[in-house]
C-alpha cells in the first residue's frame, strides 16, 4: 500500500499564557512512501514525528492537508475504520488479557463481511504468533512476559488484522542494548517477510539507518531529508541532518571559503571551484581523516582509543565547534604519541561545506 | 563478669515487661472482640430458645440444652418475613445493578473523553459529595408522593441509585489506565462502548466489585427512606419489617421468634462479609463511611 | 484526543438525570419549602414568605429536646469512639498472632443491619415483667439495682444510646486507624528506639503526629456522622421517639415529614436546615483546628 502526504499539518493551541500563537507540531509535510517499504522516521524529540505517526493512525485529525492510503483518502476515517497496525513505544497491551487474547482482540472487532468465527481467529492469531516467534506463550498474560516477549506480542497484534500500514512508535526504546540489535533485525525480516508497508519512528538515528528503507529526517514539525539511509548520510542537505546523522558526529568546525581555498583557521585543507568568499561551517566525517605527517591539519593530540579493527583518534583543535575531534582511521596506522600533535589531511567526499547563515549546503566539489 | 550479669538481668527484665504488656493487649483486644461478638451469639441463642422455656427465665440462661428451630417456623409464617426479605432482594439487586449502569457510564465520560466544561461538572459532581441526604429527602419524598409512586420499587429505586462517591472512585481508577491501551483499541477497530466494556471494566473489577459491595451493604441496611416511601407491609425491606416486628410484632411480644427473624436478615451480609471480607475492609478503608 | 462533546454527554446522562432529579433540584426545593408558611401538601399551597418555619421549629419542645440529645450523643460518643479506637488499634498494631482475627471480628459490626442488631440490645437491656434481662443481671452481681435502660429513666436511655452507638461506629474508625498505624514507616520507630525513646514518647511524639491527619478525618466525619444519628434510636426505642424522649434532629425531621405528626415538609425543611448549619459550623470549626494542629 502506497502512503501519500499531501501538505499535512497539524496545529495545536498554545498552552503558553503569554504566547498565544499555535504550536505547530507538523508544517506542510509533503512525501509518498512507496508500496512495501519499510520507512524510519527521524528526528529529535520535539521533531513532530510522534504527530505524524499519529496522524496517519487517525488518533489525531490534520488541521489541513491529506492523507492517502494507495487511493483511498483517509484523512478523515477514524483510527477505528482506518485499518492501520499500531505498536506503541510501552506495547500497550491489555493486562487482564491473555497473550492469544491480545493478539485476537482486533480481529473480534471486525464487523460485516470481514466477521470471523472462533476458530479462523485462533488460527490467524496462531499464524501471527509464530511471524513473531512468540506461538509458545499463547496462554501467558502480559505481566509474565519479558520486554521483547512483550514487544513482539505487540507486533503480533498489529499485524494479526494485515493492516494496510503498520506503524512503530520508538519500537526498540524500552529494550536492553542486545534485544535492541536483535530486535531491528526481527523487525526488518518481518516486513520482508509480510511486504506491509511499515513507518516506524525514532531518535536514534543509527536504528533508523540500519533497518530503514527510506529515511524522514525531521526537525521542529519541518522536514528536512528524504532518502535512502547511505544517500542521506553521505549527502546531508544542511548542517543539522549533517549533524545528526553519524556516530561519532560529525566534527563541525569554523572555516572559510577565499580564493577558492578552503580554510580551518589559517590552513588550507583543499580548494573549490565557484564558490564565493564567504565564512562556512566545514564538517568532516570521523572517517574523512588521513594520517599525515604532511596533512594540512595540525591538532592536539588527546589520546588514541584502540578498538581492534579501527582506532578513535581523539584530539582538539581551536576552531572546532565540537569539544573534541573523534577521528576514526584503520588500526593499521601507527599513532606517534610523543609530539603532542597529530597531523591530518582530509577524504574530499567526506567533507561538507555549510552556508554559515542559513545552515544550508554548499555543494561543490572539494579537490 | 559482674557486667555480664547486669546484662542479663536486663535482658530477662525486659523479657518479662514485654510479656505482660502483651499479655494485657490479649486480655483486651480479647474482651472487645467478646463484646462485639456476643449480641451475635445472643442473637442466635434466643432464636433457638423455646418461647415457653425463654419466658420463663428469670434469669437469663447463657445457653441452651434443647435448640428448636419453630421460631424460624414461626418468623416465616406468623409474619411475611420471606417477602420483605424478597423485597429486599429486589431492591437491592436492581438498585445496585443500575447504580453499577450509571456510574460505569459517568466515570468513562469523566475519566476517557474530552468535551467542553468536563471539568465544570466534574466539580459540580464534587461538590454534591457534600450534601448530605437528610437535606434532599424531604423533597424526594414529596416528589414520590405526588408522582404517585409510594409503595412501589421504581419509588424505593430512583432516588436510592445515585452515588456521586463511587463515580468518583471509579473516576479516580479509570484514569490510572494507560492512554496507549485506549489509543491501541482505537487503532485495532475498538468502538468507545466495547473499550468500556471490553477493557476497562475487566481491569478495573477490584474497585467494581468493591463498589457492588459497598452498595448492597447499604441497600440491605437501608431504613429510612422505605420507611418513608412504603407503608403498605408488601414493599417492606427487611429493616422496616423488623421495625414492624418490634412494634406488632406476632400478637404478643415473641422474643425468640422476632431473634430468629433478626437472624436471617442478618446471614446474608455476614455470609457475603465472611467470603469478602479482604475485599470488603479494604474496600471501606479506601472510601467507605458510616458513623 | 478529539474532542467528542455530544457522545460524552450521552454517557454522562443518565448520571445527570439522576442527580439533577434527587439531589440538584431537592437541594434548591428544601429552602424554598422552609420559607413557604403553612405550606400544605395536600394543595400544594402556601400563604406566605419568611421565617416563621424556623421560628415554630426552634420554639418545638419536642425540637429542643432531639437538639439536646443529639448534642449529648455527639458529645459523649465522638470522643469515646475515637479513644476507644485507637486504643485498640494500637494494640492490634502490636501484636503479630490473631490479628487478622481480630480485625474481622472487630468490623463485623458494619456489614450488619443496625436495625436488627439494636434489637438484640434491645433485649439485653430491657427489663420486663418476667426478668430483669442480662445487663442487669450482671449489674447485680455487683449489687447494683435493676434499671430498665429502655424505657426507664433518661440517663438509662441515653446510656444504652451511646453505647450503642459507640459499637456500631466502632469498626469503621478502627479499621481506619489500624491502617494507618500500619502505615507508618518502621524506620521512625527504629530510629527513636536506638536514640533510646520510651514507648510512651514513641506514641506521643512519633506514631501520633504521623496519624493525625486520619486522626482528623475521623473525628470530623465522627461529628457528621453522630449529629445524624437515627438508626439506632429507632433501633433501641421504636419509631415514636418524641415519646420516648430520644429523638435525634434527623428523628424529627422525619415525623414532621411522615408519620404520626407528619405532613409538614417546611417545618421538615427548616429543621433539615438548622442541622445543615450546625453540622457545617461544627465541620469548619474542626477544620480550622486540624490545620492547626495537623502538621502535615
Amino acid at each position: 500500500m502506497k502512503v501519500v502526504l499531501q501538505n499535512l499539518t497539524k496545529k495545536f493551541p498554545s498552552r503558553d499564557k503569554k504566547d498565544r500563537r499555535d504550536v505547530v507540531a507538523v508544517s506542510d509535510f509533503t512525501f509518498e512512501i512507496p508500496d512495501g517499504k519499510l520507512i524510519g522516521l527521524l528526528g529529535p524529540s520535539g521533531c513532530g514525528k510522534s504527530t505524524t505517526l499519529n496522524l496517519l493512525s487517525g488518533l489525531q485529525t490534520p488541521t489541513s492537508g491529506k492523507i492517502f492510503f494507495g487511493d483511498d483518502d483517509v484523512t478523515n476515517l477514524p483510527a477505528e475504520n482506518r485499518g492501520v497496525g499500531l505498536v506503541f513505544q510501552n506495547y500497550a497491551l491489555y493486562p487482564h488479557l491473555t497473550v492469544q487474547q491480545n493478539i485476537m482482540f482486533p480481529l473480534q472487532n471486525l464487523k460485516g463481511e470481514a466477521k470471523l468465527t472462533k476458530a479462523q481467529m485462533e488460527e490467524k492469531a496462531l499464524e501471527a504468533a509464530k511471524l513473531v516467534q512468540i506461538d509458545g506463550l499463547m496462554s501467558r498474560k502480559p505481566s509474565e512476559l519479558s520486554g521483547g516477549q512483550q514487544q513482539r506480542v505487540a507486533i503480533a497484534r498489529a499485524l494479526v488484522k494485515m493492516p494496510r500500514v503498520l506503524l512503530l512508535d520508538e519500537p526498540l526504546s524500552n529494550l536492553d542494548a542486545r534485544l535492541r540489535l536483535q530486535t531491528r533485525e526481527e523487525i526488518r525480516r518481518i516486513q520482508r517477510e509480510t511486504q506491509i508497508t511499515t513507518i516506524f519512528v525514532t531518535h536514534d538515528q543509527e536504528e533508523a539507518m540500519s533497518i530503514s528503507d527510506l529515511i524522514v529526517v525531521m526537525k521542529e514539525g519541518v522536514i528536512h531529508q528524504i532518502g535512502k539511509p547511505q544517500d542521506v548520510y553521505d549527502s546531508p542537505v544542511n548542517l543539522f541532518v549533517a549533524t545528526f546523522l553519524g556516530t561519532p558526529p560529525i566534527n563541525v568546525f569554523h572555516g572559510k571559503v577565499e580564493g577558492g581555498k578552503v580554510y580551518i583557521g589559517s590552513e588550507a585543507i583543499g580548494s573549490v571551484s565557484g564558490v564565493e568568499d564567504q565564512p562556512v561551517h566545514v564538517a568532516i566525517r570521523p572517517e574523512g581523516f588521513v594520517l599525515d605527517e604532511k596533512g594540512p591539519l595540525t591538532c592536539d593530540l588527546d589520546e588514541v582509543e584502540v578498538m581492534g579493527r579501527d582506532i578513535t583518534v581523539v584530539s582538539k583543535h581551536p576552531d572546532s565547534q565540537n569539544v573534541e575531534i573523534r577521528s576514526i582511521i584503520s588500526a593499521d596506522n601507527k599513532v606517534d604519541l610523543s609530539t603532542g600533535k597529530v597531523h591530518f589531511s582530509v577524504k574530499n567526499h567526506k567533507v561538507f561545506l555549510f552556508r554559515k547563515d542559513t545552515e544550508e549546503r554548499i555543494y561543490t566539489d572539494l579537490v | 563478669m559482674a557486667k555480664q550479669v547486669d546484662y542479663e538481668r536486663i535482658e530477662r527484665s525486659a523479657k518479662t515487661r514485654n510479656t505482660v504488656r502483651n499479655t494485657i493487649v490479649y486480655i483486651l483486644l480479647t474482651f472487645w472482640a467478646v463484646m462485639v461478638l456476643f449480641p451475635f451469639y445472643w442473637m442466635v441463642l434466643t432464636s433457638v430458645k423455646d418461647y415457653g422455656s425463654y419466658n420463663a427465665e428469670r434469669i437469663p440462661a447463657l445457653f441452651t440444652l434443647h435448640p428448636t428451630f419453630e421460631n424460624y417456623a414461626e418468623a416465616f409464617t406468623a409474619v411475611p418475613l420471606a417477602q420483605y426479605f424478597g423485597n429486599t432482594v429486589i431492591f437491592t439487586l436492581v438498585t445496585t445493578a443500575v447504580m453499577l449502569i450509571v456510574t460505569i457510564l459517568a466515570a468513562f465520560a469523566f475519566s476517557r473523553l474530552n468535551f467542553k466544561g468536563k471539568d465544570l461538572v466534574f466539580t459540580l459532581f464534587l461538590a454534591l459529595m457534600m450534601i448530605p441526604n437528610e437535606l434532599v429527602i424531604i423533597t424526594n419524598f414529596v416528589t414520590i408522593t405526588d408522582l404517585d409512586l409510594r409503595n412501589t420499587f421504581t419509588g424505593l429505586i430512583l432516588p436510592s441509585v445515585t452515588s456521586v462517591f463511587y463515580i468518583y472512585l471509579l473516576k479516580e481508577n479509570f484514569a490510572q489506565i494507560p492512554d496507549e491501551l485506549y489509543y491501541a483499541a482505537k487503532v485495532d477497530g475498538c468502538s468507545d462502548l466495547k473499550y468500556l466494556l471490553k477493557v476497562m471494566v475487566p481491569i478495573c473489577k477490584p474497585t467494581i466489585v468493591t463498589v457492588t459491595i459497598l452498595k448492597v451493604i447499604e441497600c440491605w441496611n437501608s431504613y429510612v427512606w422505605p420507611r418513608l416511601i412504603t407503608d403498605d407491609q408488601a414493599y417492606f425491606l427487611v429493616s422496616n419489617g423488623i421495625q414492624e416486628i418490634r412494634e406488632n410484632g406476632f400478637g404478643r411480644e415473641n422474643i425468640p421468634a422476632m431473634m430468629a427473624a433478626v437472624v436471617v436478615i442478618s446471614v446474608p451480609l455476614i455470609i457475603l462479609f465472611l467470603i469478602f471480607h479482604k475485599k470488603i475492609m479494604e474496600g471501606v478503608s479506601r472510601g467507605g463511611t458510616k458513623g | 484526543m478529539e474532542k467528542n462533546n455530544w457522545k460524552a454527554w450521552l454517557y454522562l446522562l443518565p448520571a445527570i438525570l439522576f442527580l439533577g432529579a434527587f439531589m440538584v433540584y431537592p437541594l434548591i426545593d428544601v429552602f424554598i419549602y422552609s420559607f413557604e408558611e403553612a405550606y400544605n401538601s395536600a394543595s400544594q399551597t402556601f400563604t406566605g414568605v419568611g421565617l416563621y418555619n424556623y421560628q415554630y421549629v426552634l420554639r418545638d419542645p419536642y425540637f429542643l429536646q432531639a437538639v439536646k440529645n443529639t448534642f449529648i450523643l455527639v458529645v459523649i460518643t465522638v470522643p469515646l469512639s475515637t479513644g476507644l479506637a485507637l486504643l485498640i488499634s494500637v494494640g492490634l498494631n502490636s501484636i503479630k498472632k490473631l490479628k487478622e482475627l481480630f480485625q474481622t471480628v472487630y468490623f463485623l459490626p458494619y456489614v450488619t443491619n443496625t436495625l436488627a442488631v439494636g434489637l438484640v440490645f434491645m433485649i439485653l437491656f430491657k427489663t420486663t415483667p418476667y426478668t430483669d434481662g442480662l445487663v442487669n443481671l450482671m449489674l447485680s452481681w455487683f449489687g447494683a439495682g435493676p434499671v430498665d435502660f429502655i424505657d426507664g429513666p433518661y440517663w438509662a436511655k441515653m446510656f444504652v444510646l451511646c453505647f450503642y452507638t459507640v459499637w456500631v461506629v466502632l469498626p469503621f474508625k478502627i479499621l481506619i486507624l489500624t491502617s494507618a498505624l500500619a502505615s507508618v514507616k518502621q524506620d521512625y520507630y527504629n530510629a527513636a528506639k536506638v536514640d533510646g525513646a520510651s514507648r510512651w514518647t514513641i506514641f506521643t511524639k512519633i506514631t501520633l503526629p504521623m496519624i493525625s491527619p486520619t486522626l482528623f478525618y475521623l473525628i470530623i466525619t465522627g461529628f457528621i456522622g453522630a449529629f445524624k444519628a437515627y438508626n439506632d434510636a429507632v433501633a433501641l426505642f421504636g419509631t415514636n421517639l418524641n415519646t420516648a424522649e430520644m429523638n435525634t434532629i434527623v428523628g424529627y425531621v422525619y415525623d414532621m415529614l411522615y408519620g404520626n405528626s407528619g405532613g409538614y415538609p417546611s417545618y421538615a425543611s427548616a429543621a433539615a436546615i438548622i442541622l445543615f448549619a450546625i453540622v457545617l459550623t461544627i465541620t469548619c470549626i474542626n477544620l480550622l483546628i486540624s490545620k492547626k494542629h495537623v502538621h502535615y
